[in-house]
């Protein structure tokens, strides 16, 4: 035998499973929704997208080189997949230099400020959105219409929740909001292509159910409370799960493992709290919109969820039961 | 003008009454400190280490007031200093306790001691002195890994990237205690620090046979006791074929230095003609 | 549905490329080195001298203190020395080193292959036969089996737990004793149910080895207060508290023993150990190994003498491979990777492992991701990224809060980690700091 023996404690052996795997797998999941935006929106959505992600990679890259001064880590994926959900979270018509901007901020003050990887408290790509979306609010809230409703480029549109709230009868049908036929953010308009992402992750292990179940269904059940209370299309459960970015939110971005629980039990609490932030402020807030916020503000409880919600130990026994 | 007078007035009763249950909450909670603690505490270095033995600079206040001498208490990171100006403060006599410094006790440099496999597990001393002896043979010696360096609070250790053994930053030293505490092997002791930084200790913790020891490591003891036979003073004593130099007794004559077959006995800061060289030299003859 | 333990899990690949090969013998070298600290606890004393001669069989070590056990000369020949030698715990520690001469074996001993059912004997006769033979858990953990079977006053043990499981990757020591020496077994088995005073015994046996259960079926259907549980293959099963919980769907309580749900579990090859011990007279002197690992020519199971280095059980599987990077003792989970193939067998070593240094070396360490995935495969429902946080800065009342110390070191997070953490090595270390603590606050 030529080598030294390698002594190490145990186990020595390694399931293989990569931070890398996991980033390209959440990219892979985000195929469908991406070849739905190009579909609608057409090469806008491409530059769009190409650019956001470039301008994520070289904001870390250049954080990571020259203030930390370490092996920039570019690779794994995490800065592609803030920069593809930064774009899919903007209308598919904003100035290249709002969305570098947007970039910078969700690397630099999102990311970067506390660490890197692994270390930040509020999803880097809803950080930026809502900078932008703060900053900008003119250029983020005018939506194109479509190519595939209206060939006339320029033409703008309100999205589905503005309508609810000030134009209920220019509603699309459900079916057209299923499949993403409708006005918005690049990348949440198509159910579909979002829930076929969900299953590939869950297929793949990536991510547990319990995060996006428990967003979708409080904010079916509740909902359909209100619905029950007053049955106006305001209210209409199917209407909130398919229109806005609930999707995305619930399935992509709620699901960022830095910023959301460790244990099922917590991640179920954290995945209630967005879906009644949500809810509460689609139907009673002055933005038509409330997703961003949410998973912020429920990003905010994290920590504290880690403290008190402990998976259930082996053994336990439970006082009162 | 009315309003303004208001608010004035309204505000102003807010602060008072406010300031009024501030004052006596303050009193009913006030806590007596003896006043001579304060200067003491600014008195000492105040970085909080513990080598005296106290959670912090504060309790070593509080004891050095309390105490009725200064005999036993001893601030290791000022020295004898700031123990004469707490003396002065306290009106106490002065503690007198000689300048320690750390040492470390193993030379098993990469050359010295070949590695025979390869550490792989975390980099941590307490963590591969779990799993076995170490990368050589000598199961006694340093790993290399760094705990000492962690946890000094002085900047005052680092291991040698070259020989994967620590060095210790004889200025920057404060003989706090925590390297000692933390190195999984003992191999660090602390030690007076001698005139002139001048010291002399066996460099080696290894008590294995000696065959096996010199097998291991170039520059372990061996147990032979030649040291012992030199020391016309009783200070070095031979206990697990490992010599060990008591410095209370130690006079610094340098007789072992040459004696030593396997040159693990070392010497810092002598004047250099009888430095590295003759110890070779004289060793060479003897073996 | 099959049975499994309800929290927690991983399934690594299982490898198991020794599975059906036959016991082999091993030669007996010209020395070997019984080391006097085979087990959990307290080392023995040695009761031989230098030059004196000795038999298989012969008292060697005697056991001090009650966690300890006896340990025999597995040859024959001359006492050479009692010197210091490296064992499989990476320390140099007080040993027997014998030179061989012939095979002789004490009288007392039936060395005969034929099957013996003798029950006649009272628990406590059996239990002090036991702990004459020095026999200890021999799927790796080697604890003292006799201080198992003595449940601490008030308590009474319902059931016997035969471990079958065998479910770290690669090794199939257990597995083939289990097909090879199915009757003795259960004859130990027996034994065992009656040294505890219990009339039920489950033998748990992991789905991914239906010979077996096929044939233990077959078997039990002569032993009727005996019963085999198929279990679903799932790490780590093998773990006391986890078997239990997969066969019984009971939880000990942290920081209790099996006994307070009223069970005691026990290993086959334990089992095996006490059908020779009582039956045959014979102490533990020789153990089934597993010699295994990508690269190795011949996968086998081997029959060695305690003391046997295990450099000769290598050379039997086809010699060390020009890819060896690491040789772990026991199975790639929990098993120690070794400093050196010079050190003897004992008692504890369920099997050699050779890994290829492509798959030996760890990848560098990142900055968690906070995923929690080893939060939930972790099987005692602990948080491992916290622990081992904890550990690093060293704050032991919070780790000692969140039960570092139920931690049963089975490697899930470390394997599970996609940053590539190395979150046992730290809690390890923190779980014996705690325990530490918590000694001296009893005291």
């Amino acid at each position: 035998m030529k080598n030294k023996l390698i002594v190490s404690p145990s186990p020595h052996v390694h399931s293989g499973d990569t931070i890398a795997k996991n980033m390209y797998g959440v990219l892979i999941a985000l195929v469908p929704a991406f070849l739905v935006s190009l579909y609608v929106f057409g090469v806008n959505a491409l530059i769009l997208t190409v650019a956001s992600v470039l301008f994520c990679v070289i904001t870390e890259y250049v954080i990571q080189r020259f203030m930390f001064k370490k092996e920039p880590t570019i690779l794994d994926g995490s800065a592609i997949i803030t920069g593809v959900l930064l774009a899919f979270n903007v209308p598919s018509n904003l100035p290249l230099w709002i969305l570098a901007i947007g970039a910078v901020a969700a690397i630099g003050i999102g990311k970067m400020s506390f660490g890197g990887l692994g270390n930040n408290i509020f999803n880097p790509a809803l950080l930026g959105r809502v900078f932008l979306l703060i900053s900008f609010p003119a250029q983020m809230t005018s939506w194109p219409l479509p190519s595939t409703v209206s060939p006339i480029d320029g033409v703008t549109a309100a999205t589905v929740l503005e309508n609810i709230k000030y134009n209920p009868q220019a509603l699309p049908s459900i079916s057209d909001m299923f499949f993403g036929l409708e006005s918005g953010s690049i990348g949440e308009m198509s159910v579909m292509a979002l829930l076929l992402g969900l299953v590939y992750m869950l297929w793949k292990k990536i991510i547990t159910w319990h995060i996006p179940i428990s967003i979708i269904v409080t904010v079916a059940i509740f909902t359909a409370l209100m619905y029950w209370g007053d049955p106006s299309p305001a209210n209409n459960p199917i209407i909130h799960l398919f229109s806005g970015g609930l999707m995305l939110g619930a399935i992509f971005m709620a699901t960022d493992y830095a910023t959301s629980p460790l244990s099922n039990k917590g991640m179920i609490i954290y995945g209630v709290g967005i879906g009644v932030i949500t809810v509460s402020i689609r139907l009673w807030g002055s933005y038509p919109e409330g997703v961003s916020f949410a998973i912020l503000l429920m990003n905010a409880f994290t920590p504290l969820i880690n403290n008190y919600v402990k998976p259930k130990r082996f053994g336990e026994v439970r006082k009162n039961g | 003008m009315n309003m303004m007078l208001m608010a004035v007035g309204v505000l102003g009763a807010i602060g008072a009454s406010g300031a009024t249950i501030l004052y006596f909450i303050g009193q009913k909670f006030k806590v007596y400190e003896d006043p001579r603690i304060e200067p003491v505490q600014d008195a000492l270095p105040g970085v909080n280490c513990g080598a005296c033995g106290f959670p912090g600079c504060n309790s070593f206040a509080k004891a050095c007031v309390e105490a009725d001498s200064l005999e036993d208490l001893n601030c290791p990171v000022g020295g004898a200093d700031t123990m004469a100006s707490v003396a002065t403060i306290l009106d106490k006599a002065a503690s007198k306790v000689a300048k320690k410094i750390a040492v470390v006790r193993c030379n098993g440099t990469c050359e010295n001691r070949p590695d025979k496999n390869e550490y792989d597990g975390a980099a941590n001393c307490a963590i591969a002195a779990q799993l076995y002896g170490g990368s050589t043979d000598c199961s006694f010696g340093c790993y290399g890994l760094g705990d000492c360096e962690a946890v000094c609070p002085f900047d005052a250790i680092h291991v040698n990237p070259v020989t994967l053994i620590p060095e210790v930053d004889v200025e920057k030293c404060t003989a706090c205690n925590k390297c000692v505490v933390a190195c999984p092997k003992q191999l660090i002791e602390l030690r007076k620090q001698g005139p002139k930084s001048r010291r002399i200790f066996v460099s080696c913790m290894n008590q294995d046979k000696g065959a096996i020891a010199r097998r291991a490591c170039q520059v372990a003891c061996i147990g032979c006791g030649k040291c012992v036979k030199a020391c016309p003073f009783d200070a070095i004593t031979m206990e697990n074929n490992l010599a060990y130099i008591d410095d209370d007794k130690c006079r610094l004559c340098r007789k072992c230095v040459p004696v030593c077959p396997t040159n693990s006995i070392w010497e810092l800061n002598f004047p250099p003609p009888r430095k590295v060289e003759t110890k070779k030299e004289t060793a060479s003859v003897d073996a | 549905m099959l049975k499994t333990f309800r929290i927690g899990g991983i399934h690594p690949e299982e490898n198991k490329f020794s599975a059906g090969k036959s016991i082999e013998t091993i030669a007996i070298p010209s020395e070997v080195i019984v080391p006097l600290a085979q087990h959990i606890g307290a080392p023995c004393q040695a009761v031989v001298k230098r030059g004196e001669q000795v038999k298989v069989g012969t008292l060697l070590g005697k056991s001090v203190g009650f966690v300890s056990a006896n340990i025999h000369s597995p040859v024959s020949g001359t006492v050479k020395k009692i010197d210091k030698a490296l064992d499989a715990s990476g320390y140099k520690r007080d040993a027997v080193f014998i030179d061989v001469v012939d095979d002789i074996w004490e009288e007392s001993i039936d060395k005969t292959n034929s099957l013996n059912r003798d029950y006649d004997f009272t628990s406590k006769e059996i239990i002090d036969k036991i702990f004459a033979a020095g026999i200890v858990g021999m799927g790796g953990a080697t604890f003292p089996t006799h201080v198992k079977l003595t449940p601490p006053p008030g308590t009474k043990a319902e059931v016997l737990i035969i471990n079958g499981v065998e479910c770290e990757p690669y090794l199939t020591a257990d597995h083939t004793l289990m097909m090879e020496k199915t009757e003795e077994i259960f004859v130990g088995i027996q034994l065992l149910m009656k040294a505890v005073n219990v009339n039920r015994a489950v033998i748990g046996i992991e789905n991914n080895k239906r010979d077996a259960i096929d044939k233990f079926r077959e078997t039990a259907k002569f032993y009727p207060s005996i019963k085999i549980q198929p279990l679903k293959v799932q790490y780590p099963q093998g773990g006391e508290k986890q078997l239990i919980d997969a066969v019984l769907s009971r939880q000990v309580p942290s920081g209790a023993l099996p006994i307070s749900v009223g069970a005691v579990v026990q290993n086959v090859g334990t089992a095996f150990a006490v059908y020779e011990a009582v039956q045959k007279n014979k102490p533990l002197v020789e153990r089934v190994v597993t010699v295994t690992g990508k690269d190795v020519t011949n996968h086998c199971n081997v029959l060695s003498r305690i003391g046997v280095p295990l450099r000769n059980l290598i050379e039997h599987a086809g010699g060390l491979p020009e890819t060896t990077g690491k040789v772990v003792s026991g199975g790639p989970m929990m098993g120690k990777a070794l400093a050196s193939i010079d050190i003897p067998v004992t008692k504890g070593t369920s099997g050699i492992l050779i890994i290829p240094t492509l798959e030996a070396r760890r990848k560098q360490m990142k900055d968690c991701i906070k995923c929690g995935k080893c939060v939930n495969i972790c099987p005692m429902g602990l948080n491992p990224t916290l622990l081992m946080t904890l550990t690093e800065y060293e704050v032991w009342d919070k780790a000692e809060k969140e039960k570092i110390t139920d931690c049963i070191e089975c490697g899930s997070c470390s394997y599970t980690c996609p940053s590539d953490r190395p979150l046992l090595d730290y809690i390890r270390l923190g779980k014996s700091k705690v325990m530490g603590i918590m000694r001296t606050r009893k005291d």
